[in-house]
């Protein structure tokens, strides 16, 4: 095995996913506040990023996401009928339902992106979520189909 | 069909009824048309024209034209009335200052596919008994019209005006099996990689022109983001192709729910892109999720994007139906 072979394999090894968490402040950002205080651990390399509702999340945000080195993005809100402007999170499905189907078809793993309801109550779900999620993008690899590479730190 | 149009025309201006007329003309060439305003007779029996290389939808000109004063005629095809319908509900368009008469049209020729025959130095063009006649410096050349139609005329959803203040010619129907999702389906059962390789192929020639924007009756915004200097794709080609796709999705997505099928998407792009099939996969899957829709049948329609049900919408993971790729 020549040198340049054991880094590329040791690299593959060492690699972790980046995945970026969209959260509505007012369920899933608190989902994963009461994962924190009771000490349930969930995996470092999810970054959250808070917003105010789930239908905040904009499609480009998703796609800036991926463009800077994501290589899964969930979006996560109150559950249907408890979103705190009522009616943010039915807008948010249908909109990233038709997003992630769209990036389905242009090759993308649609494993890579997801959307989950997480109540603030449910700091357990919130670790199972994320757990579930880090292990299918660890099995996909990192993301390539939408990467940009002038992003990628090597 | 042309004569017809323009005595229309005239007597419409000649009584009142309208001030101005929405029409086509050619540009340099015969087949290079262009749409066009006219506001006398004169004007009309110059420079207007209507025949099979008529391909322009003339209904996001009306955004402009029915700002106006006074009232504009707009000869519109079936594609067309759609558009019309699906801007008079975005308020974009007002009513009361357009008279809309619909022109049938059983599809637009393609000068490419006539040119790949071999015939050029075309000068006009006409429908003689179901064969395309073509003029040419070097004499006539007939041809059947649907062997040189444009792509999104052989796959055409509907030859019925869905509004109109009056008719020139035969309103038609919706066209059941127009078999338009038939390359979205093929597409669909290949592999995510195969899939990916066939849009890197295709989206990696756009040269973003943005010609497929603005052309686009439903791309009607303003400030569009890609016109933005705070966007970082402001009119320029992709510098990688993370940036080709970023312009196709957004493209897509942003009429997604309003995009009428016109074609002229496609029809316009000087790469050959196959972005009808982005609006189609959009079309389809808000048929197939939430109910059949079609933007601009009738004005005054919510777009499926907004029309949630708060028990019936399946949730975002039926994307993995087709396995976890
Ligand atoms: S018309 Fe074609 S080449 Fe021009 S921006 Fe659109 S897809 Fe790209
Ligand atoms: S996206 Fe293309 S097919 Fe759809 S309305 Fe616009 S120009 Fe027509
Ligand atoms: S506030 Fe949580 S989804 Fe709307």
């Amino acid at each position: 095995m020549s040198v340049m072979e054991k880094t590329a394999a040791a690299r593959q090894a060492e690699w972790k996913p980046k995945i970026i968490a969209f959260c509505c402040n007012w369920c899933s950002y608190g989902g994963a506040d009461l994962a924190g205080t009771n000490r349930l651990s969930y995996p470092a390399n999810v970054k959250i990023i808070r917003v105010p509702c789930s239908c905040r999340v904009n499609p480009m945000f998703i796609l800036r996401a991926f463009q800077k080195g994501a290589d899964g993005v969930i979006v996560c809100g109150c559950h249907p009928g408890d979103c705190h402007y009522s009616t943010g999170n039915y807008h948010a499905r249908r909109r990233m339902t038709m997003l992630f189907s769209m990036l389905s078809f242009l090759g993308v793993e649609s494993a890579r992106t997801r959307v989950e309801w997480v109540s603030a109550a449910e700091g357990a779900r919130f670790k199972a979520v994320m757990d579930s999620f880090v292990e299918d993008i660890t099995r996909l690899g990192p993301n390539e189909r939408l990467e940009d590479l002038r992003c990628k730190e090597n | 069909m042309q004569r017809e149009l323009i005595n229309r025309a005239r007597e419409l201006l000649a009584d009142g009824t309208v001030d101005r007329v929405l029409g086509w003309q050619a540009g340099q060439f015969a087949y290079d048309i262009t749409p066009a305003v006219f506001t006398d007779a004169g004007e009309l029996e110059a420079h207007f024209v209507y025949n099979e290389f008529c391909a322009d939808n003339l209904s996001k000109y009306l955004i402009k034209e029915s700002e106006k004063e006074g009232k504009v005629l707009a000869f519109l095809k079936p594609c067309d009335t759609y558009s019309f319908n699906q801007l008079v509900t975005e308020h974009r368009i007002r009513r009361e200052h357009v008279y809309v008469i619909g022109v049938e049209s059983y599809g637009k020729a393609d000068v490419e596919k006539l040119r790949a025959r071999g015939i050029s130095g075309i000068t006009g063009v006409e429908t003689v008994s179901g064969m395309l006649k073509v003029h040419t410096m070097y004499g006539d050349e007939s041809v059947p019209l649907n062997e040189v139609m444009l792509d999104r005329c052989l796959t055409c959803k509907s030859k019925k005006h869905v509004v109109y203040d009056e008719l020139i010619g035969e309103d038609g129907d919706v066209v059941a099996d127009s078999g338009r999702f038939d390359m979205v389906e093929k597409l669909e059962r290949m592999t995510a990689k195969e899939r990916f390789s066939f849009w890197q192929g295709e989206l990696s020639r756009c040269i973003r022109c943005n010609a497929c924007r603005n052309v686009c009756p439903a791309c009607t915004c303003e400030n569009c983001v890609f016109d933005n200097p705070g966007s970082g794709l402001q009119n320029r080609a992709a510098r990688d192709n993370f940036e080709e796709k970023l312009f196709h999705i957004i493209r897509a997505y942003h009429v997604a729910g309003r995009c009428t099928d016109c074609g002229e998407c496609s029809r316009v792009c000087p790469e050959h892109i196959p972005l009808h099939l982005l609006n189609r996969k959009f079309i389809k899957d808000f048929n197939e999720l939430y109910g059949p829709f079609q933007a601009g049948e009738v004005s005054g329609q919510m777009s499926p994007m907004c029309a949630y049900t708060e028990t019936a919408d399946p949730e975002a993971s039926v994307v993995r139906k087709g396995g976890a790729e």
